[in-house]
């Protein structure tokens, strides 16, 4: 311990954390700055430790080609060829990466007219489409801290997916109108299991797996004052006490809110359960006021849904074969476009399909060409053709990212790495794709903003 | 015997931490094969903590180790296990329009590995 | 081609240098207008064209949080109208709420080079930064919303009027904004706090805070005032779409004094009548203070038939406006900052309010004195999009087509206005007022609107034609800081943009007051909030008014 005075310390204040969506920016870093490694991160939960303890410079090359390591700029030149010849290339992930990434991720599937889709398309992505459909009544997290005297967790477990978010955000902490904290709120949880998130909660609600829909239906419906058929317990697992107890607290509390995650996004009705539940948060409004909000995992897949919008109109699942962007989930979405066997290259940025896709989808990935973008090996740049190892973002990186309430916080970086940033990367491959893509419409090495003539003046 | 029970998948944070480390460790490779099961059903089922049960469904099957969880905790005939590469090879690729595999809700057929 | 331009032969407007429709040459060096032609100068002949400073669109909603909600939400309305790219545009999608991509080419079609978002929360500030980095060839800026701001309104409630104008000032400096702007002052906390309550008299004061509307309105006018921010206060009124809020409007205005304000898309506020019965047109009333008081500016907001999105601030408005056809909704509250509201809308001929509303907009166009301070919005895409400019300025210059276009609409209603009498014809010099000149005069933009030396190389060149709508909706040339960007109406470069903001002096001291509010009421890091430099790409600060 009497070198630690000799080491080479740095000391991070208001660093942020992106390992879950929570994104908390309140992290004090302290980096080992010979070793490379940050050996402390006050205020981070379980998960936070171990993503800043545990991100360190990997042992690996920085750019691969068929496993045998190459300069980075031929890598950037294999990747935007094997890119700019395939006819539905896809690009896929980007939760895991800067705004700024994201950013050139989509121009690049812009320019080589492919298809491009998030981990949103299996996260919530079906909350997004319940959101086409019905809108949404929401909040940013300070919100709750200030506001909610009631809270209902329905299909998340957060005491192990965001083990900060009740003592930061939602239950704990005193805000401007609830000073008392957690005495001043009424805390539900809905789940098909009682996990740790239950000892939190004040009314714990089993739904039998795969009813959540005819459970929020039904308290769409006595809401509404309308009558629900007798067997409702038998249907959903729920007595109509318990429903009726709910519904009276909904809407007398002064400020509500909802909480949702992957139990109903991932199960036996997908957007349809999120569409009833952002539905019923809605109705609630003609009482109270009410809002909701899905509980995001990836620590910018949020940042990803704001850029693929703002650059394309739609949130994932976006093609350009025809010039333009259109959506389309179940046709463009990745796990379709793999497992359907289209795609014939693949752009993997901070993403690891091989992994968590299902079987026929993982089977594709063996079939095409890949690229990956990430930080350590995984199941995905293990059957790349080309791999970049790259700098993680908010530890080696600056950049922006979104928290899951739409909030964009900028990073703070705490060692160098020798690695790339994805952005770099991106960058490289977008700006040859583009030359490879006007040489191949005869419009030669052109970039854009020059001020040539490239058509003959139209007669009126 | 079989016998098909339903199976969530689900994060964890032990999950969490130890993909941090690599998800070609041991540790997230051990963390993401172990589901939880109720233990009536174990016992019912004569199964004991440390048990390979063989989880089998249309699209795929893989081998875990089972560990038991108190009824009031996990319901009869529910399995949980933490997301990985085990669970995705009960995954079926139908997303029914809408790009999301159904994730969480698998019947699985379970049998004693021995 | 090369950085010099020579646009020889053109019928020129530039109402702010008194040219109105001669021939004249414009000279370009360097991104500027200059007065001798440069040597390697390339021309273009604009013979039969006419030329104008490039379009300034004073208030639209284009950019950040709430704009991207709306985006994301209405699926169905960009499938219909999709971007294509070319070899040097990226492609996009359009609708009444574009991508950031489509937004830029789309204003530079229509030969707009400048357009103001005109409201973000402060904690949404990078977000848009973000978004108009995004939004290609025009320049732009943003009004950061301040009006229901819990900080600043617990800093008036006490009194404490000079810390309130650092903070302001703070604020502006914090998210890189342009200026201030109010919404529905002291209608969030009701909304928010008190079961979608709403704020409806100026006077009413608040359980909380002690303040009314008006205090607030006060408060603002003097201070932004004060600090000489290139534009004063862009105030959205109380009681918006309300029948009988012509009242509020009018108090409105006469709280500001003398002094410098704006008020947003008026249109909208100039309704007579009693509250929850069918309006009437206060068009007169409205316009008739405004035309004998040059301390105050306005947009329209037109509205025009067709689709639009309401997006607000004002959240209690878009949940009334919800309530009529119950379909989808957007709400979403910002903490201590603001609220907001989306519907996806259309206006319709058929309907007696929406006829109203589109005959009270073209009233207080017709019946304005002084085009310097009446200025051409639809409050995009509130009113409608701004893709509708073209025949919003056909319906100004051509009362044939006016008559026409009035035989469309619902009799009962346009019987309520004023709008058949009305014979006035906007000139061209009078567009070029109400969409460039003045515009960018009341933002204080003093080398935009005009095409005198030193102004930026900002033009739109247009062939003249009978039908004003067709010729404003291709302009057969643009020029963007001097670069070309449309070329015989082929897109043959592409821009960036520059972000327009100001950078009022405060006392830093007032960091420490606003620091612990922040630790105990906000949920990100004091030290995380403001927005850095990183986010300015190209940029230019426009400097204030200097005051007594």
């Amino acid at each position: 311990m009497s070198e630690t005075a000799k080491e080479n310390i740095k000391i991070v204040k208001h660093a942020t954390c992106t390992f879950c969506g929570c994104v908390c920016d309140d992290m004090e870093l302290t980096v080992d700055m010979d070793a490379h490694k940050i050996t402390k991160a006050k205020n981070a939960c379980v998960l936070g430790r171990a993503w800043f303890a545990e991100h360190v410079i990997e042992d690996r090359p920085a750019a691969m080609v068929d496993g045998k390591e190459v300069s980075i700029e031929e890598a950037v030149e294999e990747a935007a060829q094997t890119l700019v010849k395939a006819r539905f290339p896809i690009t896929y992930g980007l939760s895991d990466t800067t705004c700024e990434a994201q950013r050139q991720a989509v121009a690049i599937t812009d320019i080589i007219h492919g298809t491009v889709d998030t981990t949103t398309s299996v996260c919530h992505g079906p909350s997004g489409l319940a959101f086409q459909g019905v809108g949404e009544s929401t909040m940013t997290l300070g919100e709750v801290k200030n506001r909610a005297d009631f809270i209902i967790y329905w299909g998340g477990n957060p005491a192990e997916a965001h083990p900060r978010h009740f003592t930061r955000y939602s239950v704990t902490p005193k805000g401007m109108f609830t000073p008392n904290g957690k005495k001043d709120r009424t805390v539900v949880l809905v789940d098909v299991r009682k996990t740790s998130t239950a000892p939190v909660a004040d009314i714990v609600i089993r739904v039998k797996p795969g009813k959540d829909f005819e459970l929020l239906w039904a308290l769409r419906a006595l809401v509404k004052g309308k009558k629900v058929a007798d067997n409702i317990e038998a249907i959903t697992g729920v007595s109509m006490d318990t429903l009726t107890d709910l519904v009276e607290r909904m809407k007398n509390c002064r400020y509500g809110v909802f909480f949702f995650g992957m139990g109903l996004t991932m199960t036996r009705g997908r957007h349809f359960n999120s569409g009833a539940l952002l539905a019923l948060a809605t109705d609630l409004n003609e009482f109270t006021h009410f809002v909701a909000k899905p509980v995001r995992g990836h620590g910018n897949v949020t940042g990803a849904d704001n850029v693929v919008s703002w650059q394309t109109g739609y949130p994932f699942g976006v093609n350009f074969n025809l010039g333009y962007p259109r959506f389309n989930p179940g046709e463009f979405t990745t796990v379709d476009t793999l497992s359907r066997g289209d795609a014939d290259a693949a752009l993997i940025i901070a993403s690891d399909p091989a992994s968590n896709f299902p079987k026929a989808a993982i089977e594709h990935l063996h079939k095409i060409p890949v690229i990956t973008l990430d930080t350590k090996e995984t199941h995905t740049s293990k059957l790349a053709h080309v791999a970049f190892t790259t700098a993680t973002y908010g530890i080696n990186t600056g950049g922006t990212v979104y928290r899951m309430d739409d909030v964009p916080i900028t990073l703070r970086p705490a060692f160098d790495s020798p690695f790339p940033t994805d952005e770099e990367i991106l960058t490289a491959i977008r700006k040859r794709a583009h030359e490879l893509m006007l040489a191949k419409s005869g419009l030669g090495a052109a970039g854009g903003g020059g001020t040539q003539k490239v058509a003959a003046p139209r007669k009126e | 015997m079989t016998e098909i029970m339903i199976l969530v998948p689900g994060r964890s944070s032990k999950q969490g931490t130890s993909l941090n480390k690599g998800k070609l460790k041991d540790e997230y490779l051990d963390v993401t094969s172990r589901v939880e099961m109720n233990m009536d059903d174990m016992q019912r089922l004569g199964l004991e903590n440390g048990d390979k049960i063989r989880l089998s469904n249309d699209t795929g099957e893989t081998v875990v180790t089972c560990s038991g969880k108190k009824a009031t905790d996990l319901p009869s005939g529910m399995l949980f296990m933490a997301y990985g590469p085990p669970s995705s090879q009960l995954m079926d690729s139908d997303t029914a329009g809408s790009g999301m595999p159904l994730s969480k809700h698998f019947s699985v057929a379970i049998e004693k590995v021995t | 081609m090369s950085s010099s331009l020579r646009i020889v032969n053109g019928k020129v407007h530039d109402p702010a240098n008194g040219i109105d429709g001669e021939i004249r040459d414009i000279y370009i060096s360097d991104g500027r207008i200059v007065d001798a032609s440069p040597e390697d100068a390339v021309s273009i002949d604009a013979s039969g064209m006419v030329i104008m400073p490039g379009g300034v669109d004073i208030h639209c909603h284009i950019a950040g949080p709430k704009v991207n909600l709306a985006r994301k939400l209405q699926p169905e309305d960009h499938r219909r109208d999709p971007h294509p790219g070319t070899p040097y545009t990226r492609s996009g999608s359009g609708g009444t709420v574009p991508s950031t991509f489509a937004t830029g080419y789309r204003y530079s079609t229509l030969g707009y080079t400048t357009a103001m978002e005109a409201a973000v929360t402060p904690i949404g500030a990078r977000h848009t930064l973000e978004e108009l980095h995004d939004t290609p060839v025009i320049d732009k800026g943003f009004y950061v919303l301040l009006g229901n701001n819990i900080f600043l309104q617990n800093l008036l409630k006490e009194g404490r009027r000079d810390e309130f104008k650092q903070a302001v000032a703070w604020w502006v400096n914090s998210t890189k904004a342009f200026t201030t702007k109010l919404v529905n002052p002291g209608g969030d906390e009701p909304w928010k706090g008190k079961k979608n309550a709403n704020v409806e008299d100026i006077d009413e004061k608040s359980t909380e805070t002690g303040l009314s509307p008006r205090d607030i309105i006060q408060a603002f006018v003097e201070t932004v005032n004060e600090l000489g921010l290139p534009h004063p206060p862009h105030i959205h009124c109380n009681n918006l779409g309300h029948s009988g809020n012509y009242k509020t409007t009018l108090e409105t205005m006469k709280t500001a004094g003398d002094l410098r304000a704006h008020i947003a898309h008026i249109q909208f506020h100039s309704y007579g009548g009693e509250r929850g019965k069918n309006p009437t047109s206060a068009a007169r009333e409205i316009i008739e203070y405004v035309n004998s008081h040059p301390n105050i500016s306005c947009d329209v907001g037109q509205v025009m038939f067709g689709k639009s999105t309401i997006m607000t601030a004002d959240a209690p408005l878009a949940y009334l406006l919800r309530g009529f056809k119950k379909g989808k909704w957007v709400n979403a509250d910002t903490e201590c900052e603001s609220g907001c509201g989306i519907v996806p809308f259309s206006y319709q001929e058929h309907v007696f309010m929406h006829t109203l509303q589109w005959a009270i907009g073209l009233e207080l166009f017709l019946m304005s004195e002084d085009p310097w301070r009446v200025l051409l919005s639809t409050d995009h895409p509130n009113g409608g999009s701004f893709m509708s400019y073209p025949k919003l300025i056909r319906l100004l210059m051509d009362r044939e087509f006016r008559i026409e276009e009035m035989k469309k609409v619902n009799q009962k209603a346009l019987d309520k206005t004023s709008l058949r009498d009305l014979k006035r014809e906007y000139t061209l010099n009078e567009i070029a007022i109400i969409t460039r000149a003045g515009p960018a005069r009341v933002l204080s933009l003093r080398n935009k609107g005009h095409l005198g030396a030193g102004a930026d190389a900002d033009i739109t060149i247009y062939d003249e034609q009978e039908d004003k709508e067709a010729m404003f909706n291709a302009p057969r040339y643009v020029i963007k800081s001097g670069k070309s960007i449309i070329h015989n109406h082929e897109f043959v470069g592409d821009h960036i943009g520059k972000l327009l903001h100001s950078t009022p002096a405060f006392d830093t001291d007032i960091e420490q007051i606003v620091q612990p509010f922040f630790e105990d009421y906000y949920s990100i890091e004091f030290a995380n909030y403001a927005v850095s430099d990183q986010y300015l790409h190209d940029h230019e600060v426009i400097a204030g008014i200097k005051t007594l």
